[in-house]
């Protein structure tokens, strides 16, 4: 596949597909649990979420469409790129794993996402800012739902609190990334369209310890061995595997109008 | 179909951008002359929405922005959340009804900021979703609505108890919870505060 949007990259755009792709792959991974949710009501509750992540990714990639100018959309951004050409951490691509894996990466998603777009609805940038506090809604509500799953499973039985407890044992390695600065974020900063990662860093780990205290669970250091290289494109095993079904009929068929 | 507006950005912004949650309760703003703007909301009173097909999208408060320019009439839709599927139906529904109605080729915009807030729902609509079966919100929307600090009373809308409990976080739509009566032993959707 051809590669056009690496000749136009910018900080900018590249902060913008960081944002496009986290809600993109996240909201793909609630997709593939469509009718496999363990109750209907967590199904619905699921395929909502997704939902509301594919429209912020949406209205992110369409901005980063307009400003690479290459005659693309938003579309063009989704399921025309390869795996490397992705900006997303690595915690959102993670597999679904059981319901405590599906929650815990939610829940710690969510912690970062809510603070970051708080501060984004602030940005100098004034159509980030729209889509940011627009946004925020959204990732406020599932930040509510998250935590008080979180804290029922770990506060639950002897099995809940083992699985869920397990579950961030397993993603925490992929929560350094999200916190740590590299040049892309230090621009973003420098023009205030972004909030520093020390500040947001912070208050990440404020909410996380605090859902996790009335959740019983125990949090993993924040000096433990992290996995990084989602937002430079050196990805898991597993995004391409996500990719290749998400992208499968839009590339098979790259000439139909409708589908 | 008209290729309606596809970014989320406008070119017009008639209000102060809101970026606090859920505490812009503007009406719609005064633009051009207020008998046309009325003749252009008993059309749109007509359009339903299509997931809540009781009320209109004018009671929905989703229609933020009726002018003209140049002589071409230009309506912003606002979408209720960032993934609702429903949002170019949407636009194409108005923009259908406002041909069928006589505006010739009307302008169909998105904007998305401020973001729509349930606090724009009108009376009527929200007594109509009542009357429908769905509850309507409680109070106004705030962060704290959101975070679940304040989680209301909301009462069954079949037998009116008090005796209600939430059953999930999301209903049949994004814009609403799943909630069930401890007295009729109903299930029923409550249109959240947003």
């Amino acid at each position: 596949m051809q590669n056009a949007a690496q000749k136009t990259q910018t900080p900018l755009t590249t902060f913008l597909l960081r944002l496009g792709d986290n809600a993109l792959v996240l909201g793909q991974r609630h997709a593939q649990l469509c009718g496999k949710a363990p109750t209907l009501e967590e199904e619905l509750a699921l395929m909502n979420v997704g939902l509301d992540l594919f429209g912020q990714a949406r209205n992110w990639l369409t901005y980063a469409a307009e400003l690479e100018d290459e005659g693309h959309d938003a579309d063009h951004l989704a399921f025309r790129r390869d795996a490397h050409d992705f900006r997303n951490l690595l915690l959102v691509e993670q597999p679904n794993g059981d319901f405590a894996d599906i929650i815990g990466r939610q829940f710690l998603f969510d912690a970062w996402h809510v603070h970051l777009l708080e501060d984004l609805a602030q940005s100098s940038d004034p159509r980030i800012a729209e889509v940011a506090a627009k946004s925020l809604k959204e990732a406020t509500y599932h930040l509510r739902r998250s935590s008080q799953w979180v804290m029922r499973l770990g506060d639950g039985t002897e099995e809940s609190h083992a699985r869920m407890q397990r579950a961030v044992n397993n993603l925490w390695q992929f929560t350094g990334e999200m916190l740590q600065a590299d040049e892309i974020d230090q621009a973003m900063q420098e023009a205030d369209i972004a909030p520093s990662p020390e500040r947001l860093a912070s208050r990440w780990k404020a909410t996380v310890e605090e859902v996790f205290q009335q959740a019983t669970l125990e949090r993993p250091p924040y000096d433990a061995w992290m996995y990084t290289g989602g937002k430079v494109g050196h990805h898991t095993e597993h995004l391409g595997f996500l990719l290749a079904e998400m992208q499968y009929l839009p590339r098979a068929y790259p000439d139909a109008t409708v589908w | 179909m008209q290729p309606s507006g596809n970014h989320p950005s406008s070119s017009t912004q008639a209000w102060p951008s809101s970026d606090l949650i859920g505490t812009d309760r503007s009406g719609l703003p005064p633009a051009g002359d207020e008998g046309d703007i009325n003749a252009v909301l008993a059309v749109l009173q007509e359009v339903p929405d299509p997931e809540v097909p009781v009320v209109s999208v004018v009671e929905l408060g989703i229609v933020r922005d009726i002018q003209w320019i140049d002589s071409r009439l230009a309506v912003s839709v606002t979408p209720t959340y960032s993934g609702c599927p429903a949002t170019e139906v949407i636009e194409q529904h108005i923009y259908e009804a406002l041909v069928a109605a006589g505006y010739p080729n009307p302008l169909i915009q998105r904007r998305l900021s401020p973001a729509w807030t349930t606090d724009w729902l009108t009376e009527a609509g929200r007594e109509k979703l009542h009357a429908y079966g769905i509850a309507p919100p409680v109070g106004s929307a705030s962060k704290r609505s959101l975070t679940g600090h304040s989680d209301p009373v909301v009462p069954c809308p079949l037998c009116g108890s008090k005796a209600t409990e939430r059953v999930s976080e999301f209903g049949s739509t994004a814009c609403k919870a799943l909630y069930r009566c401890r007295d009729c032993l109903e299930p029923f959707d409550y249109f959240k505060c947003l």
